[in-house]
């Protein structure tokens, strides 16, 4: 990266943009607000149900490259939602070089992002929940958020979440589980809860033992259920049942200090019993399930639990355009995806009669904000709350001198800076930075600012640590986190992408067992890591308390140092997944 | 213990609560495996059982036969556990005539973590919470009628971090 304050400013940024699209010959100036046609939808069904899901509080439209590698195994292997580039397009009848295969894969990213712009927004999201709520008028639609909505950015993580919850209450979101949300610790999230004007829903979060011995509070002591499990709103006559689940892994993916009184769970058996209830007892007609899972996980769960019409799935961060429908003892489940940033908005309509939804139409909606006048209302909300923090976040620290991105399952070129940001600021031989799936993408000469460098980087246990770990230590740790990706059950999975590493390459088998899929780590130098031998290791975000300085301060002094990035140190070298169509050709 | 729902009698909860604390004896909900030693007062506490390494030397050494799979044996463990040193594992079971639960954890250093006695009458309930080395099945059998029956779960440990 390249030390870079003066010389190119935004407004410069913005004509090169436009310079670049012309060059392609794109109708870019054509797409305006005023050609938004593409969001008119024809009119299906009599309950419109809206999904948005993992938008980690990304307020103002951006960048959000979708993955070039997303291994599926074994079954998995070619099904959605492991399908990435060309693939996916061949899958889902996109056209090549379309806006629609730029918001749903990784092709000529750089290209196509300066012909259609950026995605979402908050402001942009608003115009387009209000428009499809309009459509089908009061009284038939209903809008959902699937959690990831409080975490994501410097200012999320300053305020808690707070801030998401005011944009919350302004879209109108009439019902939310959660993920990150739970990072924020038990006082912070009952507070935001308190005034969030919409349910929060978790039917598989209960109080532990010893909080329950001890009266901790709960929704229903008798179950030890934490929330409430579910809802049920009357959408054009018809009584739709919506239950939560919440991200099940959270004390193990996070540290348990921020939860020590509740205790997780995918809980299918408890699950299957409230379908039961609300279908037997309280005589719903529909069931949808807004599921922080994971897509993976969802389709096991759509196939052992029975009477859920839809799975209204988040967490992995998929962008699915279709529902895969699977077959389960008591009819056909369809599991959705609606991918993250808020890149989309799911478009769930349901002809539901007595008992049963006959007849389904779905659509992922990707929020183009340039074809989408920003609400003004929801414009003005945001710029009041990001006034304090402008300052400070506006600072430029570098300037993008290639594609910036996270998601992959293996490597981004985000996380590669910060594992050189904690190799030579920490003075360490080895780096290990998260797999997150959430962080926005830069283009090549987009100025980064502090605000940009807290949207890779900003949660709860950001401080950095120093340790020295054997070669066998640090190979068992891939090991660990390559069975949370890869493991052939979907309920050992946690989500998020393989751990980033600096300063050494090595080969992974995927579809091998834990123990068995890491081997041939070498040091820079070529040099084999030794099982016996000590390495000092540098990263952050460990679920063991930790005391060094925040990656942030490190990553943007990184930045600043103007260091090129070391690419001699990284790669990964994947064996026994050629022809898998979850990597990009 | 987490399966517990509404429709029980609010006796049952309190039992539960209990247990939570440490162990009311004589209804067989007993915790951390020192339990069992009272609960089998009037046996040989099964000391070579307990010594075996593997999980099929155990229940060998502790019923001299074999166990058959059986639906009928609820067994309720994490899917991944939250942590590995408490891992909250129950069991019911719709059996007649049980007279003794077993708990065995394939991979650790001795597999069987667990005996319990139960005694005529007794709500052959068991909740109890296993120190698990590393990722392995955990093996329920349940000793009904003269018969063994068991149950299985993988359970995973792992050290965790780096959810999306």
């Amino acid at each position: 990266m390249r030390r870079h304050r003066m010389t190119i400013r935004r407004r410069d940024l913005l004509k090169l943009a436009g310079a670049a699209a012309l060059a392609g010959g794109a109708p870019r100036l054509a797409r305006s607000a005023d050609n938004s046609g593409v969001y008119d939808l024809e009119r299906f069904g009599n309950a419109r149900i809206l999904h948005m899901t993992d938008t980690h509080a990304q307020l103002l439209p951006g960048y959000f490259r979708e993955p070039s590698v997303n291994l599926g195994l074994g079954t998995m292997q070619g099904q959605p939602p492991h399908l990435v580039g060309r693939a996916f397009l061949d899958r889902f009848g996109i056209k090549p070089d379309s806006a629609d295969a730029y918001a749903f894969t990784s092709l000529d990213f750089e290209k196509s992002a300066a012909r259609f712009g950026k995605l979402g927004g908050f402001a942009h999201l608003k115009t387009l929940i209000d428009r499809l709520r309009n459509d089908v008028g009061p009284g038939r639609s209903l809008l959902l958020d699937g959690g990831d909505l409080w975490q994501g950015t410097g200012l999320a993580n300053i305020m808690q979440g707070a801030h998401m919850v005011e944009a919350a209450n302004l879209l109108g979101i009439e019902a939310m589980t959660g993920h990150w949300e739970f990072t924020y610790g038990e006082d912070a999230l009952r507070r935001n809860l308190e005034r969030f004007k919409g349910e929060f829903l978790a039917q598989n979060v209960y109080l532990t033992d010893e909080a329950a011995f001890n009266d901790a509070k709960a929704f229903d002591p008798a179950t030890k259920r934490v929330f409430k499990p579910s809802m049920i709103k009357e959408i054009g006559g018809h009584r739709i049942a919506v239950i939560g689940q919440a991200f099940p892994y959270v004390p193990i993916a996070h540290p348990k200090r921020f939860t020590p009184d509740w205790t997780f769970g995918i809980r299918d058996e408890e699950l299957q019993k409230l379908v039961d209830g609300l279908r037997n007892n309280d005589k719903v007609d529909a069931v949808v399930l807004l599921s922080h899972n994971g897509m993976d996980v969802d389709l096991k769960l759509a196939s052992r639990v029975r009477g859920i019409d839809v799975i209204l799935g988040g967490h992995t961060h998929d962008a699915v355009p279709q529902p895969v429908p699977v077959t389960n003892a008591g009819g056909i489940t369809l599991v959705t995806n609606a991918g993250s940033n808020g890149k989309f908005l799911g478009v769930l309509d349901l002809e539901v009669a007595r008992g049963r939804v006959s007849n389904v139409r779905y659509r992922l909606l990707p929020v183009f904000s340039e074809l989408l006048k920003p609400d003004a209302a929801m414009a003005a909300l945001i710029e009041k709350t990001r006034a304090p923090q402008a300052a400070v976040y506006a600072e430029k620290i570098a300037t993008a001198d290639r594609l910036l991105y996270r998601r992959d399952n293996f490597n981004g070129t985000v996380d590669q800076l910060i594992c050189d940001g904690l190799r030579t600021q920490l003075e360490a031989e080895i780096a290990l930075s998260p797999g997150f799936r959430w962080g926005s993408s830069f283009l090549p000469g987009q100025p980064l600012t502090m605000e940009d460098v807290l949207a890779e980087t900003a949660i709860t246990y950001p401080e950095t640590y120093v340790q020295r770990m054997t070669g066998t230590q640090i190979k068992d740790a891939l090991e660990d986190v390559c069975d949370n990706l890869f493991n052939p059950d979907p309920y050992h999975q946690q989500g998020g992408d393989m751990v980033r590493v600096g300063g050494f390459i090595y080969t992974c088998t995927p579809a091998e067992g834990i123990g068995r899929r890491i081997s041939d780590l070498k040091l820079g130098n070529g040099r084999a890591i030794e099982a016996g031998k000590t390495y000092k290791v540098a990263g952050w975000a460990s679920v063991n308390e930790q005391k060094g300085i925040p990656v942030w301060d490190v990553l943007a002094r990184h930045l600043g140092g103007g260091k090129p990035p070391d690419g001699r140190n990284t790669g990964v070298t994947l064996r026994g997944v050629d022809g898998n169509p979850g990597i990009a050709g | 213990m987490r399966t517990v729902h509404t429709d029980l009698p609010a006796t049952r909860r309190l039992i539960l609560r209990g247990a939570g604390a440490i162990a009311l004896t004589g209804l067989g909900i007993m915790s951390f495996g020192i339990a069992p030693v009272f609960a089998a007062a009037n046996d040989k506490y099964p000391d070579d059982a307990f010594k075996q390494k593997g999980a099929a030397d155990a229940i060998k050494s502790l019923y001299g036969r074999t166990a058959e799979p059986s639906d009928k044996v609820k067994l309720d463990a994490p899917e991944i556990a939250e942590n590995g040193a408490v891992v909250p594992i129950s069991v019911t079971t719709t059996l007649a005539d049980v007279t003794s639960i077993a708990f065995l954890a394939s991979e650790n250093p001795n597999a069987l973590a667990a005996v319990y006695r139960i005694p005529p009458g007794t709500l052959p309930n068991v909740a109890n919470r296993l120190k698990m080395a590393k990722t392995c099945d955990v093996i329920v059998i349940v000793e009904a009628g003269g018969k063994l029956y068991s149950a299985t779960k993988e359970v995973k440990v792992t050290v965790g971090g780096c959810g999306g």
